[in-house]
């Protein structure tokens, strides 16, 4: 079953005023319960306003958003608990620290959601685990820590909520390669032990090509492409067109193959490794 | 939405206000402001809202602007008119009571409505039409004089000028902040004075940690371009008094002569 279904989504900024503009327009898509879906749009494409209407920060000019199968505008009160089931974590999340221990800002969100300080800081030591911080870390304040170790919290402090959708805007920007390898490889964590929906919204195609299973290609307002990550993929030139590209290694696999060279796709690395490990073994390279 | 509020209430335009320099434009528009509270009849007080009048049209921004403004302080004018009808002398019009209403309590009532009035419209057309770079280029240039008492005139026009740059900045980043509390599920809209003071500090303690961060980078980028305050520096844009600020001063002075002498030959109509 769809766990979130977009009918005709439209969102404009300033309407009814001379500057505005319609950041996403008429969106239909549906999203399974389960998937970890990848976002990816050059900058202005929408994947931002698309994402905050999914759980309802924005409201949809027209059109609907169903979470579960249900309008989740159907009683605008009634908007916190859809904030709960779908958790949002914005673009620089470190930001949004605030508590004096990495622990009660944790337990912000849980707090919020009306349980017990008890079951609160329970959830919170649960959602620290997930993202790699030890017990030391519980009673530091999130101002002394590193910018890797804030978004950390800042990340968990939003699983803690456990949410059925996980939206991230870009966790990995502004951090080393060390950083990102391991906060990707937490997400991915995350998502196979509580098989949650996952959407994960990047810039940088090596990550999505390596985690996703299906891919949304926002391009100016429109979901110019939704499918299979492998697919997407294999449709480099219209990418590009977008101001996008396919990940370098598969690019490379490309033009091998374009040159005569029988090597299949690959997205990943490994992938890359297995296509290109026969021949080298054939001793058949030589340029 | 926070972006929505208008802030810094430049208008650009090429009226003729628009382009006059802001130095005389300030000055002016003072004078102006104490001739409001110089006018002692209603000649004099007719003569000046149809300068106002005028001042406005030449401005050439639409009357909604203006209105809006005057529509934000609608309640301290009711108010202290309301307040000021009580008070005066000559006959009794009205009796309420223990509370009389007498013509002159009349008279300061419209007197004390239209000067707000006039007020806000006057500031209103400083603010419209000078953008708060000049504004306080301008400033700084009125109070150049100061130095002499050691008042550190340039740092302050600096000061005023980064507070204006950043006011659009933070609104962005407390937007930032709003949302990403609220989708951890902050609520900001039921609850008590107490409890809606409490659910503030997820966003002002973000918001104060990030204006320092911002004013550390902003104090290093400018160190790193080696600024040292205002000891010989020279402007981008040097302001020029014209002909056109000339004329307006002329036409400012004739009006305040205007009210003198009114003042002089005419009855006051204050008690």
């Amino acid at each position: 079953m769809a766990v979130i279904e977009l009918k005709n989504l439209t969102y404009t900024y300033g309407e009814g005023t001379p500057f505005c503009r319609t950041a996403v327009d008429n969106v239909s898509l549906s999203i399974e319960k389960g998937e970890l879906i990848g976002v990816i749009g050059h900058t202005g494409s929408g994947k931002s306003t698309l994402i905050q209407t999914l759980n309802g920060l924005l409201r949809p000019t027209s059109g609907q958003v169903l979470l579960n199968g249900k309008d989740i505008w159907a009683e605008p009160k009634k908007i916190r608990q859809v904030r709960f089931q779908v958790g949002m974590v914005f673009q620089y999340p470190e930001y949004q620290l605030f508590e004096e221990t990495v622990l009660k800002d944790i337990a912000f969100g849980p707090g919020n959601m009306g349980l017990t300080p008890e079951e609160a800081i329970e959830r919170a030591k649960k959602a620290a685990a997930f993202v790699g911080l030890s017990e030391d870390f519980y009673e530091k304040s999130p101002f002394e820590l590193s910018g890797g170790e804030k978004r950390r919290v800042a990340i968990a402090g939003v699983i803690a909520m456990d949410p059925d959708v996980l939206i991230l805007d870009e966790p990995t920007a502004g951090l080393d390669p060390r950083g990102r390898d391991v906060l990707l490889s937490q997400i991915i964590g995350y998502h196979k032990v509580r098989g949650n929906t996952v959407l994960l919204v990047s810039h940088s195609m090596e990550d999505v090509a390596r985690i996703a299973d299906r891919i949304l290609v926002m391009n100016s307002s429109h979901a110019a492409m939704f499918g299979p990550t492998r697919e997407i993929f294999a449709r480099g030139a219209e990418l590009e067109q977008m101001g996008l590209r396919v990940p370098q290694i598969t690019k490379i696999l490309a033009s091998l193959r374009e040159r005569g060279w029988p090597v299949g796709t690959a997205l990943t690395m490994e992938e890359a490794v297995r296509e290109l490990l026969p021949l080298l073994e054939k001793g058949g390279v030589r340029a | 939405m926070i972006r929505d509020i208008a802030l810094g209430q430049y208008i650009p335009g090429d009226s003729v206000i628009h382009r006059m320099d802001p130095r005389v434009k300030i000055v002016l528009i003072f004078l102006f402001i104490v001739f409001l509270f110089v006018a002692q009849n209603f000649v004099s007080l007719l003569l000046l809202v149809v300068s106002v009048a005028v001042t406005m049209l030449f401005s050439g921004i639409s009357l909604r602007h203006y209105l809006r403004s005057v529509k934000a302080i609608l309640f301290i004018v009711l108010f202290t008119s309301v307040l000021n009808l009580f008070y005066g002398g000559g006959e009794t019009l009205l009796k309420i009571g223990f509370m009389e209403i007498k013509s002159g309590g009349v008279s300061n009532a419209i007197f004390i409505a239209v000067r707000i009035v006039s007020l806000i419209l006057l500031s209103a057309v400083l603010t419209f039409t000078t953008s708060p770079t000049s504004l306080t280029d301008a400033i700084e240039r009125l109070m150049k004089p100061l130095k002499v008492f050691h008042v550190k005139v340039h740092e302050i026009a600096m000061m005023m000028t980064i507070a204006l740059r950043f006011v659009p900045t933070l609104l962005e980043e407390t937007d930032k902040i709003m949302s990403a509390q609220k989708a951890r599920g902050a609520d900001m809209e039921s609850g008590g004075l107490v409890q809606r003071a409490k659910a503030l500090l997820p966003i002002l303690i973000p918001l104060f940690v990030s204006s320092f961060r911002r004013a550390y980078d902003l104090a290093m980028a400018m160190e790193c371009r080696c600024y040292h305050g205002g000891e010989g520096r020279t402007k981008l844009k040097v302001l020029r008094a014209g002909k056109r600020d000339a004329f307006a001063a002329v036409l400012v002075v004739l009006v305040c002569a205007g009210v003198v002498v009114s003042n002089i030959f005419l009855p006051g109509a204050l008690s």
